[in-house]
């Protein structure tokens, strides 16, 4: 991280900010003041340069014009890569996610190649997309807990052996492969299907990345008395629908 | 305009009578309105019923994700300057509701009728309008309508060669690029505050530059057409250049732009804007928004917001603080199930507003309003809500069933 303050870079807006995945970096942000950080937000449109020295990126979901829009301008600027390289920590859901990925297949029907920050694959299913609550258990290596969240997609993504799955699901199609995997993480590069969004309902996790991003252990703790009410909630409605 | 008194089948007399029954069982069955079951049963009996009903009719359709139902009050307003409108007054757009209404209206001349975006293409097939208005597309219950500029291609190719007059928002790029496809458009400079769902162009994908109130795709020079009719601050401009100014007794500058394009749609029908924009006047509610009830010794204003574009218009109206303001969401079917559309509503524009929350997602409301960094009450009910208010007038916002469920409580 830069001396002075955390460098949040919230990539492409423009195509890639459907379904509230904006509250992401909005989570991220806020959590990170209420521990006294300044935080440096750094929005980038996709006819801007990506900064390659942020301390964390997140990217959300889009639909799939904008998703191949954002691919093709991503690989030509090289930007996200080499802030990849240098260690960033990549946050990404849905569309994004399958974009950071080997590849998938866009909004014509082609194999688009992504950016290969995750050893994923993704194509489309052919069933309904897959909509509702999400209730799964995180990988024991990032030890949080249960993640929450709501899935709105048809992609099916692939694991390849240089990743891990995010999350074992309980409830929900997450990868939508059927071997009841959720999302995908390797080094520094996350990725999820989860929106609601994610880090809002799952406030360890903003957690998480803000440790990776300072390297520490542990963060002061602060008031999360709304984000675990509503935890609970949700968890209870999954279990019980209506 | 031509006008047709062609009588109906006997066929489609028999539906529209079926309809009728159904509807009075749901009525008696304290099931709603009635509206669209009517309609429903009716369009079982006889598909073709929508277009023969609508056959002795000049028809206007109004589609938008925000304001169709106030822009279809407003213009059947203007419009029964020059003769009876039948319309769908109550919201219910899909083909039943339509039907369902068009069927009450035997001896009219106009029929307005609010479509469901979704259905605009179909509806506008089998109605032959005479005019199309086209008010703004942006997000709104993702899990359910699928995506903004899929609708946008979809109107886009449904239109397309269509003989109606389509006046449509000059202001809205995924609005131009759905309307372009027809032959005969009257633009109106109507305004949208929300933009996050118009900075890709649609025409080529390329970022649109928005400088100001114009814009315009760097990349293949897709941009904003020239209007002919324009909302300029509380004036209506008319292809003359005359100004009208607005005095409606609805707030905010969303229904300005609703009558602006409501007077450009009474001039197609020959009906002068002062006339039409007099006779919108007239309307102080529209089916309870806006209105303002007595409950508990405070006078709540009910709006309904629905999506992120619907609240920011509404936050642009409201008294400003410290005006008490009660937030309700709920995702019910009806408001689509996921809500993670609050995170693309700026809550920071509510800033110094005593803001209570309730509805059955109060809990993500909390959460949103504490990343906000707001300072909010969670209660359990609108009455917990008020007693903690002080009295005087409140504002009441809440999506779709929870500003059903407001309406029920204050028996409006
Ligand atoms: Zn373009």
């Amino acid at each position: 991280m830069s001396e002075s303050s955390l460098r949040v870079v919230w990539v492409y807006p423009d195509l890639l900010s459907t379904y509230g995945d904006q509250g992401n970096v909005l989570v991220v942000e806020r959590r990170a003041r209420r521990r006294g950080l300044t935080v440096d937000r750094v929005d980038v449109r996709s006819d801007e340069r990506v900064p390659t020295s942020g301390d964390i990126y997140l990217i959300g979901g889009g639909e799939d014009r904008p998703q191949r829009l954002a691919t093709e301008r991503l690989r030509r600027d090289g930007g996200l890569e080499r802030a990849a390289g240098n260690g960033a920590i990549i946050f990404t859901v849905c569309a994004g996610y399958q974009i950071v990925g080997n590849e998938f297949i866009n909004d014509l029907g082609e194999r688009e190649p992504g950016l290969g920050l995750l050893d994923v694959a993704s194509t489309r299913g052919t069933e309904d997309r897959c909509v509702g609550d999400v209730i799964a258990d995180i990988d024991e290596r990032l030890g949080l807990p249960q993640l929450t969240g709501f899935e709105n997609h048809q992609g099916i993504t692939h694991l390849g052996p240089g990743v891990r799955p995010l999350a074992r699901l309980r409830m929900g199609r997450g990868n939508g492969t059927g071997d009841g995997t959720e999302g995908a993480w390797q080094e520094t590069v996350f990725g999820t299907y989860m929106h609601g969004p994610v880090l809002a309902r799952n406030p360890q996790l903003a957690d998480l990345l803000l440790k990776l991003a300072l390297d520490v252990n542990a963060l002061p703790p602060i008031d999360d008395r709304w984000y675990e009410a509503l935890r609970a909630e949700r968890m209870a409605a999954a279990v019980q629908p209506g | 305009m031509t006008e047709s008194t062609e009588p109906l089948s006997p066929r489609a007399r028999l539906a529209v009578t079926a309809g009728r029954a159904a509807a009075a069982v749901s009525r008696v069955a304290g099931r709603g309105s009635g509206s669209v079951i009517g309609g429903r049963v009716a369009l079982k009996l006889d598909p073709d019923l929508l277009g023969r009903l609508a056959g002795h009719l000049d028809v206007v359709l109004v589609s938008a994700t925000n304001g169709k139902t106030t822009t279809t009050r407003l213009i059947a307003e203007a419009l029964r300057a020059g003769g009876e409108v039948v319309s769908n007054a109550l919201g219910a757009n899909m083909p039943a509701g339509i039907t369902s209404a068009l069927s009450r209206g035997s001896g009219a001349q106009y029929g307005v009728i609010e479509v469901d975006e979704k259905y605009l293409a179909g509806v506008a097939e089998a109605v032959s309008p005479k005019v199309i208005a086209l008010l703004n597309l942006s997000r709104d219950q993702l899990d359910r309508a699928g995506e903004t500029r899929m609708l946008a291609e979809h109107w886009r190719q449904g239109l397309e060669g269509s003989p109606a007059v389509v006046i449509a928002n000059a202001d809205d790029p995924l609005v131009v690029w759905a309307a372009s496809s027809s032959t005969n458009v009257v633009w109106v400079a109507a305004g949208q505050e929300w933009k996050d769902d118009a900075w890709s162009c649609p025409a080529c994908g390329g970022v649109l530059q928005r400088p100001d109130d114009n814009w315009k795709c760097g990349e293949c020079g897709f941009g904003r057409p020239t209007p002919t009719w324009a909302l300029a601050g509380d004036d209506v401009l008319d292809p003359h250049g005359t100004a009208w100014p607005i005095s409606l007794q609805l707030p905010g500058r969303a229904n300005k732009a609703n009558a602006t394009v409501s007077a450009a749609v009474a001039a197609a029908f020959g009906i002068s804007p002062q006339v039409a924009l007099e006779r919108m006047y007239a309307v102080t509610a529209v089916a309870g928004r806006y209105d303002v009830v007595t409950y508990q010794e405070r006078d709540i204003r009910l709006l309904l917001a629905k999506n992120p574009a619907g609240w920011l218009e509404t936050f642009s109206l409201i008294d400003p603080p410290p005006a008490p303001v009660i937030l309700s969401v709920n995702a019910r079917g009806a408001d689509g199930t996921d809500t993670s559309w609050l995170w693309d509503v700026d809550y920071t524009r509510l800033a110094g507003h005593p803001i209570a929350v309730i509805g059955d997602r109060r809990l993500d409301l909390a959460v949103r309003l504490e990343v906000a960094g707001l300072d909010f009450r969670v209660c359990e009910s609108l009455q917990e809500a008020l007693q903690q208010s002080p009295p005087g007038r409140i504002e009441a916002i809440a999506n779709y069933t929870a500003f059903q469920d407001l309406r029920r409580i204050v028996g409006n």
